[in-house]
């Protein structure tokens, strides 16, 4: 069984838990010896279908009382407190990967063998102790797969649109314009001399033109 | 205008609040963060080399971690982090498949794969007393083909099946004082002895029938001249032991249901002796070392009871278990420590003439001396036996030695940090550049050829290894030299082993590590203890040539009454520039922010009577101390009377550098309504930006601000023990905060329902605090803020221009200004193990805090989710602010782990340390692993992020310029032809 449990831990849960639905429920909190109680549960986590490798179920562990009393899970999913004095107590579960919400448990010492238990997250309550991630944690931020917009957007790339758009739209523009109006703008621009490129860099040439001659 | 304003501010902020500040792509992992696994000092270790396959080692520790090591470089296969509560007694191998542990002082046994490291099964083991535990796995036992573990603890022994971990049979021995020593199969049989003491006179032994159950015998003698400490077996049925004196060793020996003792007095076997001998325990054939101040002795015991010595060392010495080579023959090890090497012998059984294997191996003197041995046969190939030895030294670290060499070795003793403080590196001298890499034509070759395949998506997963490794080495993030961000700099790191240890932060890989010679044990110093690490040295910008120093504090003792001892550490060479044994004792130490003449910073150690004693003891230092005496105050938490005192200074005229101190104020708490459980202060280097804090309406409120607020919780004494045994009605949470100059307390808040434990920080002007709430029956966290309200009206521009107002007013504890709170509760899903903030340079950047939750995970939580000024509804201006609407609970976005899919086993501390880019902080988390990243609360603002594409910048650029050209050449091209029209 110890080698199944190695190799296919989440389908040996699988297994188990279509067993366990025939079976009775399992009994959660059973009476121990004259001091304390035995706290037992189950961790159910559901086969990976989302982000990275499935959690390995050896590196799950449970924690009562925050820290108090830590225990692992069997291959099954199984888990056991031994030892827990009546009271109200709470669980957590440290599995990477998911999100569970602590659960608090009622070891009552009248009525022993008697399950009380609730998530303290959403306060739904649990006829058995059976714990089921509320969500998948994934630790990353999911990087957007490579596309031409993401290059386009960037401010590089609105400049190069923008130039682009000053170099080759802007003529044609030009080139649809009226030609008599064509010639009163340039007209007008020659008038109030807006320095132009070539306006700017015909002196410094026809220097070095002066120069060579 | 001032809409459009609003609107960019509303977006920026729902941005923010959107996005977690902290967020990774999967393949940034390692880039600035680096994570190491330790297992702590081992405590024992079973071999698993039989079949082929995998050779491994398993090992407990004493930071509870159970672990499978490979043997061939000493990595980590599977690691369990037990409970703190659940100390490993024993290990074992069972049916070669299994490990076996027993725990929790005999109560807990478990099972684990050993190819895996699953649990297998888990079986709790009653009885009525506490007692010592012990864990046997006989090779040979069988029932109903069910191989039996004997566990014994609790006064109990039970048999156990291995398969399926059920009782097979329980014996209660009904002696509730009785400590055991050794369980003992005897050779081939299912007879099983338990020997052992009842209080320090009397030795008991108990026969069992290994199948049934059946209690075959008792014997019970009255050992003649007491026994101490521990006792060694010499065979199946003899044990040796010391007397309570420790000077007579007696020869105990239960054979056929008699009791035999047998005295012989240590002088007989070593002339000058004198003091107490202790017998080291040990399970060997005939033979038991004892040892005598510095000297161990090695004798050998015969089956008469007679006692002879067969070697005397002046060094350290550990001794392993008999190994059983084959079938007859047994082995056993002993390994000495000599200056710079150690000496590993194997020895055959009882003989001790004959040498199996002598072996010297070069040994680094920073790791002190042998501490234990175990060792592991394996047959070479010309079919003789080779040994293979498993050394664990002084400073925790571990060795496999095969061969006269050191085949690998952790340095285990980083398990187990106890204070970490950083230091700056070394500034890069000109010319010299002290990380040189050599580079050769060809790899730098290789190296470009690796990037274009990188680019051409054509690289295979190694190539992207090895382009990683070069981009990493190009980033220099592991340079020993300063860097202009800040980001490289040295953890000096104190560990319980005695051990300091200098990591960069870059790889996380050791710079030095150096083991004090005033935190070994000694004979004047029996158990040191290190307690703290302290800047002492910090040399300013313009003496960069002198070396910055740490001071290590610790103790001679667990109590606070023992002496304490000084060390001083260079951080660059880590050598220790001196030390000093004190003659009074440590329980609080004092930096001053004042620096002597040579830039050593001052400090005051307060002892155990009260007495202040100052350091460096210079002239100089003195009258500087003595002209700021009037300013120095400081306070002490006496949490088991439940007493807050606060006292100042006053000289006394006998002796220079120490000080009378008296008490000025003290805050009693009631001990039967009241118990503290926490106090916590702000860290004295923070640094605060800004007093104001303009809020949305135009207003402005003014934080107080003052590095002498202390924030103390007490509960219920009723609820103080643990979770579950108080109801809500019963218990209650008070939080104080209290000024440490005046004893003013200036917040006393109550939470009904509440109850411990409580890990709470102090940052600028706020306190967070985690508790528990027993009515809702979940962990809470609350958040007090403290604002100065006789600064509240020096809003009035008129009164600034006037000059009425009182911002140049010293900030002092002697006035006593009005101060408003605001507080505010939210839910929290996890425990809490530690809390930290966020530190950066100038303070400017926002704060987050760092939780690191019961999972060993660090979790950074914007501060704004802890703002008291929440509300259900906030207004539009409030939402500018960047306030966010009132929640029940905190949310744990999976993206802003700082650790993200990591673990920090057995986390213990968070440490954060600026960086000098304004932007980012430092993050040292600390338990049985180490992990450190760097961490941008605001995301980086002030620096390009990593994956910032230059190439696309360059092109833009050339396509710019290019651009420019052509549209140059055209537009001269079109004036010629608009001129020849």
């Amino acid at each position: 069984m110890a080698s199944i449990a190695r190799w296919r831990p989440a389908l040996l849960i699988l297994l188990l838990q279509f067993f366990l639905l025939v079976r009775s429920p399992v009994l959660a909190i059973s009476p121990g010896s004259v001091d304390g109680y035995t706290i037992n549960g189950r961790i159910k986590i559901p086969v990976a279908k989302g982000f990275g490798a499935p959690v390995k179920i050896s590196n799950v562990k449970v924690i009562l009382n925050g820290g108090q009393n830590v225990t692992f899970l069997r291959p099954d999913g199984y888990f056991s407190f031994h030892n827990v004095p009546a009271g109200t107590h709470l669980i957590e579960v440290s599995a990477t990967g998911y999100f569970f919400s602590p659960v608090r448990v009622d070891v009552s010492a009248r009525f022993p063998g008697k399950v009380q238990a609730a998530l303290t997250e959403n306060r739904r309550g649990l006829t058995e102790l059976v714990l089921e991630p509320l969500r998948e944690e994934y630790y990353y931020e999911i990087r957007e797969p490579f596309s031409i917009m993401s290059l386009v957007k960037s401010p590089m790339g609105l400049m190069i649109g923008f130039m682009l758009v000053v170099v080759f739209l802007m003529p044609k523009l030009m080139e649809n314009m009226d030609p008599e109006e064509m010639k009163r703008a340039q007209e007008e621009m020659r008038n109030q001399g807006i320095p132009s490129l070539s306006n700017f860099l015909q002196p410094a040439a026809a220097a070095a033109t002066a120069r060579s001659g | 205008m001032a809409t459009m304003l609003r609107v960019f501010l509303l977006l920026l902020s729902l941005l923010s609040i959107t996005a977690p500040a902290f967020s990774l792509y999967e393949d940034q992992v390692g880039l600035a963060d680096w994570h190491q696994k330790y297992i702590g000092k081992v405590k024992d270790a079973v071999f698993h080399t039989q079949k082929t396959g995998r050779k491994r080692v398993v090992v407990s520790t004493e930071e509870n971690v159970i672990a499978s090591l490979d043997l061939r470089h000493g990595e980590i296969f599977w690691r369990h982090v037990l409970g703190p509560n659940d100390a490993i007694d024993g290990i074992d191998i069972a049916m070669s498949k299994y490990v076996i542990t027993l725990s929790s002082e005999g109560s807990i046994l478990r099972a684990w794969n050993l190819p895996d490291g699953q649990m297998v099964w888990e079986s709790f083991l009653q009885g009525p007393y506490s007692s010592k535990s012990s864990l046997l796995v006989p090779a040979s036992l069988r029932v109903d083909k069910d191989n039996v573990i004997l566990a014994f603890g609790k006064g109990c022994i039970h048999a156990i099946s291995a398969i399926h971990g059920d009782t097979l049979w329980k014996k209660d021995l009904e002696a509730d004082s009785f400590e055991i020593q050794y369980m003992i199969q005897a050779s081939d049989s299912d007879v099983i002895h338990l020997v052992g003491f009842v209080g320090s006179s009397e030795f008991d032994s108990y026969t069992f029938d290994a199948k049934s159950g059946e209690l075959l015998k008792h014997d019970s003698a009255a050992i003649p001249g007491g026994y101490s400490g521990q006792a060694a077996l010499v065979s199946s049925n003899t044990l040796v032991v010391m007397d309570s004196a420790g000077s007579t060793v007696t020869t105990i020996s239960f054979h056929d249901g008699k009791v035999t003792f047998n005295q012989t007095p240590v002088s007989t076997l070593i002339e000058d002796f004198v003091g107490k001998a202790i017998i080291l325990a040990s399970k060997l054939e005939g033979l038991f070392s004892v040892k005598t101040g510095t000297l161990t002795l090695f004798v050998r015991a015969t089956v008469e009871g007679k006692l002879e010595v067969v070697n005397k060392v002046d060094y350290a010495t550990a001794v392993s278990d008999l190994l059983a080579i084959s079938e007859d023959r047994q082995a056993f090890a002993f390994v000495h420590s000599r200056s710079n090497d150690i000496d590993l012998t194997v020895k055959l059984g009882a003989d001790w003439n004959h040498d199996l294997l002598k072996e010297s191996v070069k040994m680094d003197q920073e790791r002190g001396s042998v501490k234990k041995v175990f060792i592991n046969n394996y047959i070479r190939t010309d079919r003789s036996h080779g040994f293979r030895a498993l050394i664990v030294m002084e400073d925790h670290s571990l060795l496999l030695v095969q061969q006269g060499a050191i085949v690998w070795s952790r340095e285990d003793a980083l398990a187990s940090v106890i204070d970490v403080k950083t230091s700056e590196l070394p500034v890069e001298k000109k010319g010299v550049s002290v990380a040189k890499v050599e580079e050769t034509l060809f790899e730098w070759l290789q190296g470009h050829v690796l990037k274009l395949k990188g680019t051409l998506m054509l690289a295979s997963p190694d190539d992207m290894a090895a382009i990683q490794a070069l981009r990493l080495k190009a980033s220099g993030k592991s340079k020993m030299t300063r860097d202009h961000n800040g980001f490289r700099k040295l953890l000096i790191v104190l560990t319980k082993a005695g051990k300091i240890f200098a990591l960069h932060t870059g790889d996380g890989r050791i710079i030095w590590s150096r083991l004090l010679n005033s935190l070994r044990q000694s004979a004047t110093c029996e158990a040191p203890t290190g307690l703290n690490l302290f800047p002492w040295h910090v040399p300013h910008h313009h003496a960069l040539d002198e070396n910055p120093s740490v001071l290590v504090v610790s103790r001679c003792g667990p109590s606070d009454d023992a002496l304490g001892l000084l060390s001083f550490v260079d951080t660059y060479t880590g050598k220790e520039l001196s030390s000093a044994s004190l003659d009074h004792s440590v329980v609080q130490v004092i930096p001053l922010p004042f620096m002597d003449s040579t830039e050593q910073r001052l400090h005051l150690l307060i002892d155990a009577s009260g007495q202040a004693h100052l350091y460096p003891k210079t002239s100089y230092a003195l009258s500087i101390f003595r002209s700021e005496l009037s300013n120095v105050y400081w306070y002490s938490v006496e949490v088991e009377t439940g007493i807050i005192k606060g006292y100042a200074l006053k000289e006394k005229a006998s002796d220079n550098y120490s000080f009378d101190t008296r008490s000025i104020w003290s805050i009693v708490f009631p001990s039967e309504s009241e118990k503290i459980i926490k106090s916590s202060t702000r860290k004295s280097n923070e640094v605060v930006h800004t007093q104001a804090k303009v809020i949305a309406d135009q207003d402005a409120m003014f934080k107080y601000i003052s590095k002498n607020l202390l924030f103390v919780a007490t509960v219920a004494p009723k609820a103080s023990g643990d979770m579950g045994s108080s109801t809500p009605e019963e218990s209650w949470l008070i939080v104080y905060l209290i000024d440490t100059i005046t004893g003013r307390i200036l917040q006393r808040m109550t939470h009904h329902g509440a109850q411990g434990p409580v890990e709470a920080v102090v940052s600028e002007n706020w306190v967070i605090y985690h508790y528990f709430n027993l009515r809702a029956h979940r962990y809470e966290m609350s958040v007090i803020e403290i604002y100065d309200q006789s600064r509240a009206d020096n809003k009035d521009v008129w009164k600034l221009i006037l000059g009425k107002h009182n911002l140049t007013s010293p900030v002092s504890s002697y006035s006593r200004p009005e101060v408003m709170t605001r507080s505010q509760s939210y839910f929290f899903t996890h425990s809490v193990k530690s809390i930290a903030v966020t530190s950066t340079a100038k303070g400017i950047t926002s704060k987050q805090l760092l939780i690191g939750t019961v999972g060993d995970q660090v979790l950074a939580l914007d501060k704004r989710f802890l703002d008291p000024r929440r509300s259900v509804n906030p207004t539009q201006a409030e939402k500018e602010e960047g306030i966010i609407p009132l929640t029940d609970s905190l949310p744990i976005i999976p993206q802003s782990y700082v650790t993200h899919a990591l673990k920090v086993e057995g986390l213990r501390g968070i440490e954060t340390v600026p960086a000098k880019l304004e932007s980012t902080t430092l993050i040292f988390a600390y338990g049985v692993d180490l992990f450190f990243t760097r961490f941008a609360p605001s995301r980086t603002y002030d620096s390009l992020t990593e994956d910032f594409s230059y190439a696309l910048l360059l092109l833009t650029i050339v396509a710019l310029v290019a651009a420019i050209f052509i549209t140059w050449i055209l537009s001269e091209k079109k004036e010629l032809r608009d001129k020849w029209r």
